[in-house]
């Protein structure tokens, strides 16, 4: 069902649907956000960090005297160190271990090898010189081809009973129901894709300032995270300090977009080292440290089968992934899932059987695999499903558009049960896409391609009809690490009516501090204005998982829903007392109660706030607050169409956005604004995928893509103008019926804009380039060349 | 990112500059926008130990028509030229490449005679002056010298600047009415290098055919290339699409690309190809009065 969300609160009130000001874009936009770096503490050490200039090589000695011997350093810590406290390894959020600091081997380019604490960021960095390493050089692996193959070096030689290269295998769907729906194919269609190893780059790179009390032994540790509390839990396990005297808290943070999941071993190691020396030590990485060591993305060989009838209904889909790991398992994921939720990759189809098998090498790269501004490799499986779509729509002859509308998943068919086990809760496909073409003016453009061009650029028009699984969990299947994938709010309204609320989850440009305070603006009618969200510090915010895999507003805004509603219910009880009428006889209205029948015998909200604390009745509990933590039954399913027209210059291979319309649909948006915003940013950042943005190695082993004039960041300037559209399509599921938007366009983009491409390119026999379709792969598939990289 | 210590010294006028830069000698660096230097210092792939800020010798800074040629001086900054109408009526390669470098923030910082001097092969302006016959003002303590550009790059960021000398002035020859230009570059996005670059110049003479040539590549060499070659095979020829077709397959044949994440050799040397034709027919259609 498709409806559009009519505003129940005063714009002033600025409840659901009121695109209201970012409250907290005041402090930002004048500099006054306080930021990990911002952060100066009486004493404070730096940290600087040594790494492996080298993809994989045996360590055969590490000289430090001469980085010791240095003014102003004040100690060096070596694996060796770490190692004496049972600290030189520790667990991945994929239940492998991973090397702090390395001992044995190094195993990737940028591996920490070793770190300087000096009083000067500066000394610091210079005496990094003073450290000699002896490395016995091995080959380097720089593919999960390669790493399987009979007799690659073993890379994880450390690990009892590894034997090979493989990280994990995983398969999902029913193998037995596909291959007998491939058996009825009258088509069957493939492809082979690489969704290409990418890096999140988030304008603030990742830091720490670890502050140990050598008197109490308790540990703040400021830190760049995206989930505190679990960063907590974590940290006590890690470090085995007791869990109390831990308090994490995460200031300000530029953008995360899953960089900010895992634990670094520089935050590892700074802990250690303020515990050891007894003084704060700050440690923040350089832009080319994050993207040679941080969490990178993607990374996913797909193999890809459609079974196909003549008459254009899809049977079946087989998919095969090899994915490549980097030398630890390292992935940010739920426990169960191998790869992710890449099982999703049915997308938006209804057909009956699927299949997905996955391994996943280890290789001589950094470590990784965390959802980049996707739910879980959502991203990879949405490209997957969608290029294969159109290209199955050619070989059968029939208009990509058309072949979608066909085998959609048809509105009355929710809630679907995917052939892969996901429980689709609503969606309304056919809409979302028919509006997008006419918002394109498909047809038009489709007659346009046909005219001759003046210059000889080829046209092309891409579709992509994406689904989303985002806002893990339900408790049931999903955790990580152990910890079940719930979240919370805390909300307590003051006496003079204004409210602060406490959430588990942790906004890096989300926008946070305006969404949950609109949530309690509908549900309790406090203005938006005068609700503080108060994130990020353990000590004082409820428990929560974090934010990443657009879950936030679809578990803590829950939360958020459901708490004010039992706030509400206590208040209706106090604003009985003061009107002195009985709870059943009032009626709400945003902000209000009144007696039915009576509109003018009401009070406000903000006067049964100040009774709750001065004129209670006897036997009620002060005070007007709660707590509660939210389990979702299910996930939410974002979805929408997206359509691209590009022009291609075949003599270079460039190619640029003509137009592009976005229809998304997240259910019930909360501030449009904030959601067009969120999109936008995605469209852009899918852009990059498509066009410029990938990180390589050469065969040594060398990552080439460790600063911006390699690693290819769209601005202003390259990014196409979008035109957004909406259905809103409620999660049936969801208090306030929203599904989480942070992330759709990252997922749903990249393949819009390669169909596009290939749509230009198909009847010259092009069939497929793998992403980014860098000019010279253009004009390499043009002119039957091969290009490599 | 954090380089490593040096000293630092600005002076205010070119001949407190000259005097410091005789002074520290080979340990010295002239600190123009700072747009290639900073981020080598920062990557710590260089380390001088002084560097001679010249930002504060506002005198430097100037776009002027002199004596037929358009004289620039070393504070000029890339923005300076995008928005000069000397340049505009003046040179039309310069004014053509001018949009192409860098990126807006870069180009406010970024100075043309910094980048001439840097000789890095993925600059655009050393194929521009390359083309057009540009020469490079010198002056050290010991007085001034004029280098034709051919002479002043030398190699792979290398210059031929002596000792204790620094640019001071770029001096371009000014188009006439029957003259034209254009540059083409290549990028993967605003703010990156060329993954190939060509500057074209060309000047007719009354009957229309070609009185000069000028063309030079960026990025698929070591250093900037002039394609003398083509040059002076065009001399005297009717200019139009078979002409440059014809200097097209030189260029391509003559440069020396090399693979890597920006494409094939192969790749290069065709785009060299494609845009060597467009950029003539712009300068072309520029010449004749057509734009
Ligand atoms: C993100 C980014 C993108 C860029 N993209 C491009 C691009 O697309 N195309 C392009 O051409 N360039 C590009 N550049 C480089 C930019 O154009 C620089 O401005 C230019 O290369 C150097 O000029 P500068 O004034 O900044 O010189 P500086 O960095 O100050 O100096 C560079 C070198 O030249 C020397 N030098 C400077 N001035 C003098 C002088 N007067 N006499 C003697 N020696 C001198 C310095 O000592 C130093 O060795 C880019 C730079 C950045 C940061």
């Amino acid at each position: 069902m498709t409806t559009t969300h009519q505003p129940a609160t005063p714009f002033e009130m600025g409840g659901i649907g009121h695109s209201v000001r970012r409250k907290e874009d005041d402090r930002f936009i004048q500099g006054a956000g306080r930021y990990l770096d911002d952060i100066q503490l009486p004493g404070m050490l730096h940290m600087a960090i040594l790494r492996s200039p080298i993809a994989h090589g045996r360590i055969l000695s590490i000289d430090t005297s001469e980085a010791e011997a240095t003014d102003g350093v004040v100690a060096v810590v070596t694996g060796e160190m770490l190692a004496a406290h049972g600290l030189a390894w520790m667990p991945t959020l994929s239940g492998d271990t991973q090397a702090v600091l390395a001992t044995d081997k190094v195993r990737y380019q940028g591996q920490e090898v070793a770190a300087v604490i000096a009083t000067d960021p500066y000394v610091a960095r210079d005496a990094l010189s003073g450290i000699f390493v002896d490395y016995e050089e091995l080959p380097a692996i720089t593919s999960p081809q390669q790493a399987l193959e009979p007799g690659a070096v073993l890379i994880r030689d450390e690990k009892e009973g590894q034997t090979d290269n493989v990280a994990y295998t995983w398969e999902a769907g029913d193998k037995a129901a596909t291959d007998e729906a491939f058996a009825k194919a009258d088509l069957v269609v493939t492809l082979d894709t690489h969704y290409p190893r990418s890096h999140p780059a988030p304008l603030e790179t990742c830091g720490v300032v670890a502050d140990v009390n050598p008197a109490t032994g308790e540990a703040t540790i400021y830190l760049t995270s995206q989930a505190p509390h679990a960063h907590r839990t974590l940290f006590a396990i890690v470090a085995g300090l007791p869990e109390e005297k831990i308090r994490v808290v995460s200031p300000d943070i530029g953008g995360g977009f899953g960089n900010k999941v895992p634990i670094y071993p520089g935050y590892v190691v700074a802990t250690a080292a303020s515990l050891l020396i007894g003084k704060p030590v700050k440690w923040v990485e350089s832009r080319s440290e994050n993207l040679i060591s941080t969490g990178f993305a993607r990374d996913f060989h797909m193999h890809g089968e459609l079974a196909l009838t003549a008459d254009g209904r899809i049977l079946g889909l087989r998919a095969s992934i090899l994915s490549d790991q980097g030398a630890f398992y390292a992935d940010a994921q739920p426990t169960r899932f191998r790869a992710g939720l890449f099982h999703i990759c049915t997308g938006s189809y209804d057909f009956g059987a699927a299949h997905v098998t996955a391994k996943g090498a280890f290789t001589n790269k950094a470590p990784g695999g965390v959802a980049y501004r996707c739910s879980f490799r959502v991203t990879e499986a949405s490209y997957l499903i969608e290029r294969l779509v159109q290209n199955a729509a050619y070989e059968l002859g029939m208009d990509p558009a058309e072949f979608r509308l066909k085998n959609f998943i048809r509105p009355e068919q929710f809630p679907y049960l995917s052939p892969t086990g996901f429980v689709y809760d609503s969606g309304d496909y056919h809409t979302a896409l028919r509006k997008a073409m006419e918002m394109i003016d498909y047809e038009g453009w489709r007659r346009r391609q046909q005219e001759p061009h003046p210059e000889g650029k080829l046209i092309g028009i891409g579709i992509a009809s994406f689904t989303e699984v985002v806002g893990a969990g339900n408790s049931r299947t999903y955790d990580i690490a152990g910890l079940k994938m719930i979240d919370s709010a805390e909300l307590r309204i003051h006496p003079t009516g204004k409210a602060i609320l406490k959430l588990g989850v942790k906004s890096q440009g989300q926008g946070h501090e305006t969404t949950f305070a609109q949530i309690v603006a509908e549900e309790l009618g406090i203005p938006f204005e005068d609700v503080k969200v108060q994130e990020g510090d353990t000590d004082n915010t409820p428990y929560g998982l974090g934010t990443y895999a657009s879950r936030s507003t679809p578990v803590a805004g829950a939360a958020t829903a459901v708490v004010a509603r039992q706030i509400r219910e206590k208040a209706r009880k106090l604003a009985a007392h003061l009107l002195e009428a009985s709870p059943d006889d009032l009626e709400w209205e945003p902000g209000r109660f009144f007696v039915r029948g009576v509109p003018d015998k009401g009070v406000t909200i903000q006067e049964v706030a100040f009774a709750a604390y001065t004129n209670f009745p006897e036997g009620m509990e002060a005070g007007l607050e709660g707590v509660h933590y939210y389990d979702p039954p299910n996930m939410t399913y974002p979805f929408g169409s997206y359509i691209v027209v590009v022009e291609v210059d075949p003599e270079d291979g460039t190619w640029k956005v003509l137009d592009m319309v976005a229809v998304d649909d997240c259910g019930v948006r909360i501030n449009p604004m904030i959601v067009e915003g969120q999109i936008t940013g995605g469209l852009t950042e899918g852009f990059a995928k498509a066009n410029m943005q990938w990180i390589t190695f050469d065969e040594n082993g060398n990552c080439i893509g460790s600063n911006f004039l390699d690693y290819l960041v769209p601005t202003a300037w390259e990014a196409p103008r979008f035109r957004l559209g909406e259905t809103v399509t409620p999660s049936p599921h969801h208090p306030i019926g929203a599904k989480g938007v942070g992330e759709s366009a990252t997922v749903g983009s990249p393949a819009a804009y390669v169909n596009a491409v290939i749509d230009a390119l198909w009847s010259k026999g092009v069939r497929n380039i793998d992403m980014p379709v860098l000019p010279h792969r253009v004009w390499g598939a043009l002119n039957g060349v091969e290009v490599a990289p | 990112m954090y380089p490593p210590a040096f000293e630092y010294a600005a002076p205010e006028s070119v001949e407190e500059a000259l005097d410091r830069l005789a002074e520290v000698g080979d340990e010295g660096r002239i600190l123009a926008g700072g747009q290639s230097l900073i981020p080598m210092m920062k990557l710590r792939l260089a380390a001088p130990a002084h560097l001679i800020d010249i930002n504060e010798i506002a005198e430097l800074a100037y776009i002027r028509e002199v004596n037929g040629h358009l004289a620039i001086g070393a504070l000029t900054r890339h923005a300076d030229v995008v928005r000069s109408e000397v340049v505009a009526g003046g040179c039309a390669t310069m004014a053509s490449a001018a949009p192409w470098v860098a990126d807006p923030l870069v180009r406010n910082r970024g100075t043309v005679c910094g980048s001439v001097a840097h000789c890095d092969p993925e600059g655009d302006w050393n194929s521009v002056m390359l083309a057009v016959g540009a020469e490079v003002v010198a002056r050290s303590k010991q007085g001034e010298r004029v280098i034709p550009i051919s002479e002043f790059v030398v190699d792979f960021f290398t210059n031929s600047l002596r000792p204790g000398e620094m640019v001071t002035e770029l001096r371009v020859p000014r188009d006439d009415d029957r003259s034209g230009g254009a540059y083409l570059k290549l990028e993967r996005k605003i703010g990156d290098y060329a993954t190939v670059g060509v500057a074209a110049h060309l000047r007719l003479d009354e009957q229309g055919r070609i009185a000069r040539a000028g063309l030079a590549l960026t990025s698929v060499g070591p250093i900037n290339l002039k394609v003398t070659e083509a040059e002076e095979m065009m001399v005297g020829q009717e200019p139009g699409d078979e002409l440059f077709a014809e200097a097209a397959q030189i260029a391509a044949r003559t440069c020396e690309p090399t693979s890597d994440v920006r494409g094939p050799a192969e790749y290069k040397r065709s785009v060299v190809a494609a845009y060597t034709r467009r950029a003539f027919g712009r300068a072309l259609a520029g010449a004749r009065g057509e734009t």
